[in-house]
């Protein structure tokens, strides 16, 4: 079931086709709101890891985007309802989660890794290698 | 160094201190309490046939969750392992904001379900519930003769 999400750059954010939640909230309409996912963040020595609840996402309309020193996860709520269904009690209200983050620089963005299962998603952000020190060489005029 | 890693999107996090004052200052007008931002998030909808029942409940194993309907009350248990490490030197826990552990919801549904026809899908971390109404409680056209 675990299967690798799509870590994409900048500039690559997928569209935002109106979903089933959306048909059926008026808030909906307003495009740019979004809930807060919880997330749990744990840093070890060679790395940070975190954990991303998002249920009711599909895999390919979860968007992670690293931009310079930023990661934003997104995500699109898709629920099958059934035609003609009138809500009697919401607490998802939103059809969409959005968080960002801002990243340090020791961090290497070039080799986050990503899962996402079961409406949870795990990013671990490695920390970069330490740059070796370097000799100077000393030239005699 | 890491506090950067704490959200800088103010609109979430608003969103999130609502939900807090929410938890802090008491629940609901149910009479089971339900609260804002409690785990799992629950939608209700209903059609003429039918109630759907959504349980946001992430990172479950399917089959560990419990899914009972009696008396006109549907009842979602089940256990959500935790994912941070246990207590070491070497990690560090900066958020904490996902839930782990047990939980049960429950809820009273309307009395006009057959309880012979529920179906339960877990999908994308929602438990998606489907319970049918008696035939009896439709709405009907009767054909005038």
């Amino acid at each position: 079931m675990s299967a690798n999400a799509n870590v994409v750059k900048q500039g690559s954010q997928a569209g935002s086709p109106h979903t089933n939640v959306a048909k059926q909230d008026r808030q909906a309409e307003a495009p740019d709101l979004a809930m807060s996912p919880p997330v749990d963040v744990v840093e070890d020595p060679s790395g940070i890891t975190l954990f991303a609840d998002l249920p009711g996402v599909p895999k390919d309309k979860l968007n992670v985007r690293l931009e310079m020193d930023s990661l934003t996860i997104e995500g699109e709520v898709v629920l099958d309802t059934p035609e003609g269904m009138e809500s009697s009690h919401v607490e998802v209200r939103m059809p969409r989660y959005r968080r960002t983050f801002s990243l340090s620089n020791e961090l290497d963005k070039e080799k986050v890794q990503a899962e996402f299962r079961n409406g949870v998603l795990k990013l671990r952000i490695p920390k970069a290698e330490h740059v070796q020190p370097r000799k100077i060489e000393v030239k005699a005029a | 160094m890491f506090r950067s890693m704490f959200p800088q999107d103010i609109f979430s996090e608003i969103d999130r201190l609502q939900q807090q004052m929410q938890r802090a200052f008491g629940s609901g007008p149910s009479i089971r309490g339900f609260e804002l931002g409690s785990y799992p998030a629950l939608n209700i909808g209903t059609t003429p046939q039918s109630v759907e029942l959504y349980a946001f409940a992430p990172g479950l194993d399917p089959a560990s969750i419990e899914v009972n309907f009696e008396r006109g009350v549907l009842t979602i248990a089940a256990e959500r392992a935790a994912d941070l490490p246990t207590q070491d030197e070497k990690s560090t826990v900066h958020i904490n904001e996902r839930f782990a552990g047990r939980f049960r919801r429950v809820m009273s549904l309307s009395d006009d379900i057959d309880p012979g026809s529920a179906s339960a899908q877990y999908r994308d971390g929602v438990l998606h519930v489907s319970l049918k109404r008696r035939e009896s409680a439709q709405p009907r056209r009767i054909t005038v003769q």
